[in-house]
């Protein structure tokens, strides 16, 4: 009799992940390979020719190979930003966890008020506008490092309080500075934290829509949420050319799904859970 | 701390990151303050005292955002801790297929929210989209999900907790694995069952996880902007604004002031609640 149930369990489960979740993709899948006139009845009929690949060329081609722009913005946005928070963070993370005086709450208050407060959008462009970097990726790659900040230090904090200081001490008392000591040794040591960052980082800065669209508008430079933005009142009428873009759009995050799922799950689970 | 100590630690570290974050952080919340007191062009601004915010809780179409984007955090976070849990107790439970199951209810949050704002936007559509043709099926006539004025922000809100409930999920799968089996060997020795492990011991002794679904989805829930953009741009009329598609709103119109008027309010709100949220939440917190 148990055995019946969890065996029901285990189907109503299933059920529900086909229903709420599996039915979503799949609509999304089964449109993009359609024509025009069959995309416009938005059903979930298969459809009577495949045109996955013309659609993705139409697409790709659209306004003077638009998306190709994006993606390689999108892709640069992507990495620098990327590069930069983790030295930056390892570094600011490295000196927050061993340091502890008069400063330390201010920093610590500093960094909490940064994941709660929402960023102020006009004086920021204001600031960047006065410093010649608003409508620049630079200065989107700035704003992508400030605002990912907070939460990367508190990972590398908290990694850096199980790196015991005897590892430290070893190496100054064998003349290392603190230059030498921090890339040579701690910096390797942080690995296992650093991989978080760039999976997290990734998906969080590649899917950004807000910082783009604020912060770097224009058709010249636009990221691959914007365009998708952009092609939805474009495409009103041609469906399955918005769902072929969705599709090219989510791949990315998917393939790095398939890699580091277990690692984006810790990592997002990380200091939210005391335990 | 010895003098070799504070060089090796030197706050230089700090230097590069710090300067990042004040500039394009720190420095415009503080303006902030200043610039929501004025009429402001962006080249040259008048000081204009506090008529911003007498214009932000007067006109009905600004101050329709207090209300919503309350509603919609609530919403969102109620029903992300009630899923969570329940999701979470399903998936630490001895199913074979736990795996599949936590991978499938995890991959929407990464799904960029654009994407998934379209796809519902058109599974939504009254006539023909694939929710309103299967109602049909079954003889119910659905609702038009982002058309009605008293729907359309439940809708949306319901498409963010579909793409923000696997979150809550593993988090609630880390609270409740890191419970101690000691209280499950109480529980068999007293004969309890499983309503009483339920309720007795995973709801209490996961209140960490809780606590933070509760703080991450709240705080998202009043700072959101993309989903609602995608799917209503804040209509019909203006019955789903939030305050954040409303500042965006008032920056395309060029209303710099009273964007940042909005952003102020939108600081003044969140810092209100959730500190006081984040302090009473960790204070009645069960010690495992």
């Amino acid at each position: 009799m148990r055995a019946v149930g969890k065996l029901g369990f285990e189907l109503a489960g299933i059920l529900f992940t086909v229903v709420a979740f599996w039915i979503p993709f799949y609509f999304i899948i089964v449109n993009a390979g359609k024509d025009v006139p069959e995309s416009s009845l938005l059903n979930l009929s298969l459809p009577s020719s495949f045109r996955f690949w013309e659609n993705v060329k139409t697409v790709v081609e659209a306004r003077d190979f638009m998306l190709i722009r994006a993606f390689f913005n999108s892709t640069v946005l992507t990495v620098v930003s990327i590069a930069i928070l983790i030295v930056l963070c390892a570094m600011a993370g490295y000196v927050l966890q061993r340091r502890t005086d008069r400063a330390t709450p201010v920093f610590n208050f500093l960094i909490l008020a940064g994941l709660i407060i929402p960023p102020a959008i006009v004086p920021t462009i204001w600031v960047m506008d006065g410093i010649g970097i608003f409508k620049t990726l630079f200065g989107l790659v700035l704003v992508e490092v400030a605002l990912g900040f907070p939460f990367a230090v508190l990972l590398y904090k908290g990694f850096m309080s199980v790196i015991p200081r005897e590892v430290d001490e070893a190496a100054v008392i064998d003349g290392c500075g603190g230059l030498r000591l921090f890339f040579g040794i701690i910096l390797p040591l942080l690995q296992p934290v650093t991989a978080t960052v760039i999976v997290l980082s990734a998906v969080t800065i590649f899917n950004d829509f807000t910082n783009p669209l604020y912060f770097l508008p224009g058709s010249d430079n636009v990221t691959v949420q914007l365009t998708l933005y952009n092609f939805q009142s474009q495409y009103v009428t041609q469906y399955n050319l918005l769902f072929t873009n969705i599709l090219l759009i989510t791949l990315p995050p998917f393939v790095l799904f398939l890699i580091f799922n277990k690692r984006i799950v810790s990592g997002m689970t990380a200091g939210s859970v005391k335990g | 701390m010895n003098p070799i100590f504070k060089r090796t630690y030197s706050y230089l570290f700090l230097v590069p990151a710090a300067i990042i974050y004040f500039v394009i952080f720190i420095l415009p919340t503080i303006l902030s303050f200043f610039f929501s007191l004025t009429r402001w062009t962006l080249t040259e601004w008048e000081f204009i005292g506090l008529e911003n915010f007498v214009t932000f809780f007067n006109e009905q179409s600004l101050s329709i955002g207090f209300k919503n984007t309350l509603i919609y955090a609530v919403v969102t976070s109620a029903l992300k801790v009630v899923l969570g849990l329940l999701l979470g107790v399903l998936l630490t439970s001895k199913i074979r297929t736990k795996d599949y199951l936590r991978s499938v209810i995890f991959f929407p949050t990464l799904v960029s929210t654009i994407a998934v704002g379209i796809a519902f936007s058109m599974m939504m559509h009254p006539s023909q989209g694939i929710i309103n043709t299967s109602l049909a099926a079954i003889g119910i006539s659905g609702p038009d999900w982002l058309g009605d004025t008293r729907l359309a922000l439940l809708s949306v809100a319901l498409v963010d907790v579909w793409k923000g409930v696997g979150f809550a999920t593993v988090i609630y799968i880390a609270g409740i694995l890191s419970i101690p089996g000691e209280y499950y060997e109480a529980l068999q020795i007293d004969g309890g069952n499983a309503w009483h492990k339920f309720w007795n011991i995973i709801v209490p002794l996961s209140r960490p996880a809780t606590n933070s679904v509760i703080i991450l989805a709240f705080i998202g829930g009043l700072r959101s902007f993309d989903l609602i953009w995608t799917m209503t741009k804040g209509g019909p009329g203006f019955t789903t604004d939030l305050i954040a598609s409303i500042i965006y709103k008032q920056y395309q119109g060029g209303f710099y002031g009273l964007a940042t008027a909005g952003n102020v309010i939108l600081f003044l709100i969140v810092s209100a609640l959730a500190f006081p949220l984040y302090t009473y939440l960790n204070r009645r917190e069960v010690d495992l």
